[in-house]
C-alpha cells in the first residue's frame, strides 16, 4: 500500500498559499451559486430529489434482479456484457479486449470508475498508451496527476498553469493563458488522436434496464466522437448506475447538471443500445466493493450517488483543501464515505476531514445523508481500530472527567486557574488552537460556581 | 412549567455570562428554571471523535440530572442535536426516548414553546447573526440556502424584537465556521481559515457584534478576532435577547 499523507497534513500544505486557497474557494462557490440558481428554476425541486431517491432506492433495493434484466436486453441488442468482481479483474477485461484487436493505443473519456480501478497506469504497465479526451482530464494527464474533482477535473489548476502545460506537452506559445486559445489548441491536438485510435473507452452515467442500452452525459462530444470513430468501444460502469426504466431520466437528466455546473442540461445526453454494423461494444459491469458497501446497511444510500460534484462545490472544507488532499479518486464529502468501504485503514483520516456541517447532505441530488454517514463512519473507525493512540487516550480521559461531576468541577477551575496564572501552558506552539487563535479568556468563576453562591438554596 | 437548565461544559468554564443571560432571560419570561449542579458534558466531543461507545456514563448522568424536568433547554443547538439524536440508556431507557423529546435549544424554546412575539430588550448596535450548522441544519432553526423552500429564521425572528438592533446582511448566509468539534485542532488549517472568512464576511460588512445560537462556533471566531487584533465582539444570542443597554 503506497503510503500517503492524511487529509489534514495535505490541507495544511494546501493552505500555505492563502491566495490559492481564496481563488479555489470562489471559484468552486460560484459553481454552488450557479446551482442554487438552476435549482431554484424548478418550483418542485425538493420533490425532484425525493423522486430520484426514491427510484435508486428500488434500485438498490432490487439490484440483483434490475441487473440480470439489464444484462439479458442488452445481450439481446447485441452487447458483448463482461463482470468484473474487482478493480483488477475489471482491468484484466479490458486488456483482453484491446490485445484481442491488436490494440496499443486507445482514447478514453472520463471515467471515475477507471480512476478508481488505476486502469490507465495498468494499461501503460502492459504498454498500452490511454488517451484522456475531456479536456479536464487531459490536463491533469498531461501534469501527471490525478483529477481533483469528479466533474472538474483540473479545476485546482489556473489558466497560466494549463498554458505552461501546454507549452510543454503540446507546443503551444509560451506564456498564453486565454482559455479560448488553450481550448483550441487542445482541440486541434485531440482531433488527430480521435482520428487514430481504434479503441474507445467510456464512462457510464445511467444503464437502462427496461432497455438494455446506456447514457453517457458530457459537454465536450468527446465520449461521442471517441466511440463513433472506434472500430470498439469499451463501456465501463459501477453496477450501482442502473434504472429501472427509461422514463426515469425524465428524473435524473433534470437533476444531474443541474446540481453538478448549473446547466438545465449536458450538452450531450447520448444513448448507446447496440453496436454498429462491423463494430464491437462492450460493457463491464464493475462490482469492486459495491456489493459489500450495499451490506452495510448505514452506508448503503451512498450507492445512490450520481457523480453530479455537488457536494464537493458547497463543502466548505473541500474548497479549502483542494480535492487531492482527499488522496483518493473521488474527493469530497462523498469520497469520504465511499472510500473508507475500500480501504479503511488508508481512508480512515476521510470521514474525519468535515466539521459535519450537513450542507453536503442537503445538496444532493438523491438525498445521500453524507453528513450522518461520516459520522457513522467515524464510529465504525474507531471501533476497528483505526483511530490513533494519542486520541484515544485523550477521549478516555475526557470520558472519565465528564463522568464524574467533582472531578470536572475541579478540571475546570484547575484549567481556568493555569490559563489565568501560567497561560504560557497553553499559549504555545503545541496548542494547534493557539497556532493562529487566541485561547478564551479564563473567567475566573465558572457558571456553575456563580449558580451556587448567586442562587444557593433558592430553586432546590 | 418547570425547565431544567443545560449549560454545556465549554460554557460553564468558559462563557457564564451567556449561561447567566439565557437563565435571566428565561425567569423574565416567567419560566421556573432549575439548574441541577451536577452536571457535565453531553457527550459530544467523545461521538463526533468515533467515540459514541464511551458516551455511556455521560448520558446516564444527564439523565439523571433532568429526567424530572418538563423541559430541559440549552444555549447550544449542537448539544442540543447531539441529544435529541443520540441520548441512549441501557440503565433507562425509557427516560432517555422520553427525554430526546423534551431537549431544546433556547432560540426554539422561546419560539415554538413560549411563542414569544415580544422582548424588552434594548441593543442599539450593527450585529451579524452567524447561523450556526448544527442549530440551522439539524434542529431546523432557519432555512438553509441549499434548499428550494420558504425562507425563515427563528434567530432572526427574535432578533427583530430588540430594541435598536441592526442586522447585517451577510455575503454568504449560512456558510460554517469550521469550528466542528475536535475538527478546530485535528484539521487546524482549514478550519481557521474557515473562521477567517466567516469573520470577514461579518467585519466587511460593518458588523461591530457577531451572534450565534452556539457559543463554540463564537469561541472560535471570537479567537481569531483577538489574534486579529479586532474590535468586533462575539455574543452568544442570549446576551443580546436579555440586553438592556441604554
Amino acid at each position: 500500500m503506497k503510503e500517503t499523507k492524511d487529509h489534514a497534513a495535505l490541507a495544511d500544505t494546501f493552505n500555505a498559499d492563502e491566495d490559492r486557497v481564496n481563488w479555489h474557494d470562489e471559484t468552486l462557490w460560484f459553481v454552488r451559486q450557479k446551482r442554487d440558481r438552476a435549482a431554484h428554476t424548478i418550483p418542485d425541486w425538493e420533490l425532484l430529489r425525493e423522486t430520484a431517491s426514491q427510484i435508486k432506492h428500488n434500485v438498490l433495493s432490487n439490484l440483483h434482479a434490475y441487473l440480470l434484466q439489464f444484462e439479458a436486453n442488452a445481450k439481446a441488442n447485441g452487447i458483448i456484457v463482461h463482470w468484473a468482481t474487482d478493480a483488477a479483474e475489471h482491468n484484466q477485461i479490458v486488456h483482453a479486449i484491446l490485445q484481442k484487436h491488436g490494440v496499443g493505443r486507445m482514447v478514453k473519456s472520463k471515467s471515475m470508475l477507471t480512476e478508481e480501478c488505476h486502469l490507465n497506469e495498468y494499461l501503460s504497465e502492459n504498454g498500452i498508451e490511454v488517451i484522456d479526451t475531456d479536456l479536464g482530464e487531459r490536463i491533469v494527464q498531461l501534469a501527471k496527476e490525478p483529477p481533483s474533482h469528479i466533474v472538474l477535473p483540473c479545476i485546482h489548476k489556473k489558466k497560466e498553469e494549463i498554458g505552461e502545460l501546454f507549452h510543454e506537452h503540446l507546443g503551444t506559445p509560451a506564456g498564453i493563458s486565454d482559455p479560448q486559445v488553450l481550448t483550441e489548441a487542445a482541440r486541434q491536438h485531440l482531433r488527430e488522436t480521435f482520428l487514430t485510435r481504434r479503441a474507445a473507452l467510456t464512462g457510464v452515467n445511467f444503464a437502462v434496464a427496461e432497455t438494455g442500452e446506456f447514457v453517457i452525459c458530457t459537454n465536450e462530444g468527446n465520449a461521442d466522437m471517441g466511440a463513433h470513430l472506434a472500430d470498439v468501444h469499451i463501456a465501463c460502469m459501477g453496477i450501482e448506475k442502473i434504472i429501472p426504466e427509461r422514463k426515469h431520466l425524465g428524473v435524473f437528466l433534470r437533476l444531474l447538471a443541474r446540481s453538478a455546473t448549473g446547466q438545465p442540461i449536458t450538452t450531450y445526453s447520448s444513448h448507446f443500445k447496440k453496436p454498429r454494423e462491423g463494430h464491437e461494444l462492450h460493457l463491464v459491469l464493475v462490482d469492486n466493493g459495491r456489493s459489500t458497501q450495499l451490506g452495510r446497511e448505514d452506508f448503503r444510500n451512498s450507492l445512490k450517488c450520481i457523480r453530479c460534484g455537488a457536494c464537493m462545490n458547497t463543502c466548505p472544507v473541500y474548497r479549502r483543501s483542494g480535492g487531492h488532499s482527499y488522496h483518493t479518486a473521488v474527493a469530497g464529502p462523498i469520497g469520504a464515505i465511499l472510500a473508507p468501504n475500500l480501504d479503511m485503514k488508508a481512508n480512515a483520516d476521510l470521514p474525519f476531514a468535515s466539521t459535519l456541517c450537513g450542507s453536503c447532505s442537503n445538496v444532493c441530488p438523491v438525498k445521500i445523508d453524507i453528513h450522518d454517514q461520516l459520522y457513522k463512519w467515524r464510529q465504525v473507525i474507531v471501533k476497528e481500530g483505526y483511530a490513533d493512540t494519542t486520541k484515544t487516550i485523550g477521549m478516555q480521559a475526557m470520558t472519565q472527567v465528564f463522568a464524574s461531576p467533582t472531578t470536572f468541577k475541579l478540571a475546570g477551575k484547575a484549567g481556568r486557574w493555569f490559563m489565568r496564572h501560567a497561560p504560557f501552558a497553553v499559549n504555545n506552539k503545541l496548542n494547534p488552537w493557539y497556532k493562529q487563535r487566541e485561547m478564551p479568556v479564563p473567567p475566573k468563576e465558572s457558571f456553575g460556581e456563580w449558580y451556587l453562591r448567586k442562587r444557593k438554596g433558592k430553586n432546590e | 412549567m418547570t425547565v431544567g437548565l443545560f449549560i454545556p461544559c465549554y460554557v460553564d468554564q468558559f462563557y457564564p455570562n451567556a449561561a447567566i443571560a439565557t437563565l435571566e432571560l428565561l425567569e423574565k419570561l416567567g419560566v421556573r428554571v432549575v439548574y441541577p449542579p451536577k452536571q457535565t458534558c453531553c457527550g459530544q466531543p467523545m461521538a463526533n471523535s468515533g467515540f459514541e461507545h464511551l458516551t455511556k456514563e455521560s448520558n446516564d448522568l444527564f439523565i439523571k440530572n433532568f429526567r424530572e424536568f418538563d423541559y430541559i433547554v440549552a444555549p447550544s443547538g449542537s448539544c442540543v442535536l447531539h441529544m435529541k439524536d443520540h441520548l441512549h440508556s441501557d440503565k433507562y431507557p425509557a427516560e432517555a426516548k422520553a427525554m430526546r423529546g423534551k431537549v431544546y435549544e433556547l432560540i426554539e424554546f422561546l419560539t415554538d414553546v413560549l411563542k414569544v412575539d415580544s422582548l424588552k430588550a434594548r441593543f442599539p448596535h450593527k450585529v451579524g447573526l452567524h447561523q450556526s450548522c448544527h442549530g440551522q441544519r439539524g434542529l431546523k432553526l432557519a432555512q438553509m440556502s441549499e434548499l428550494v423552500a420558504p425562507a425563515f429564521s427563528k434567530p432572526e425572528q427574535l432578533l427583530r424584537l430588540v430594541e435598536g438592533l441592526e442586522l447585517v446582511e451577510l455575503t454568504r448566509q449560512d456558510e460554517c465556521c469550521g469550528f466542528g468539534g475536535t475538527f478546530c485542532v485535528a484539521e487546524e488549517a482549514v478550519s481557521v481559515k474557515m473562521g477567517k472568512d466567516r469573520v470577514a464576511d461579518h467585519v466587511q460588512h460593518g458588523a461591530d457584534y457577531i451572534t450565534a445560537s452556539d457559543m463554540s462556533c463564537l469561541m472560535h471566531m471570537e479567537g481569531i478576532l483577538h489574534r486579529q487584533k479586532s474590535q468586533v465582539k462575539v455574543l452568544h444570542i442570549a446576551e443580546i435577547l436579555n440586553a438592556q443597554e441604554l
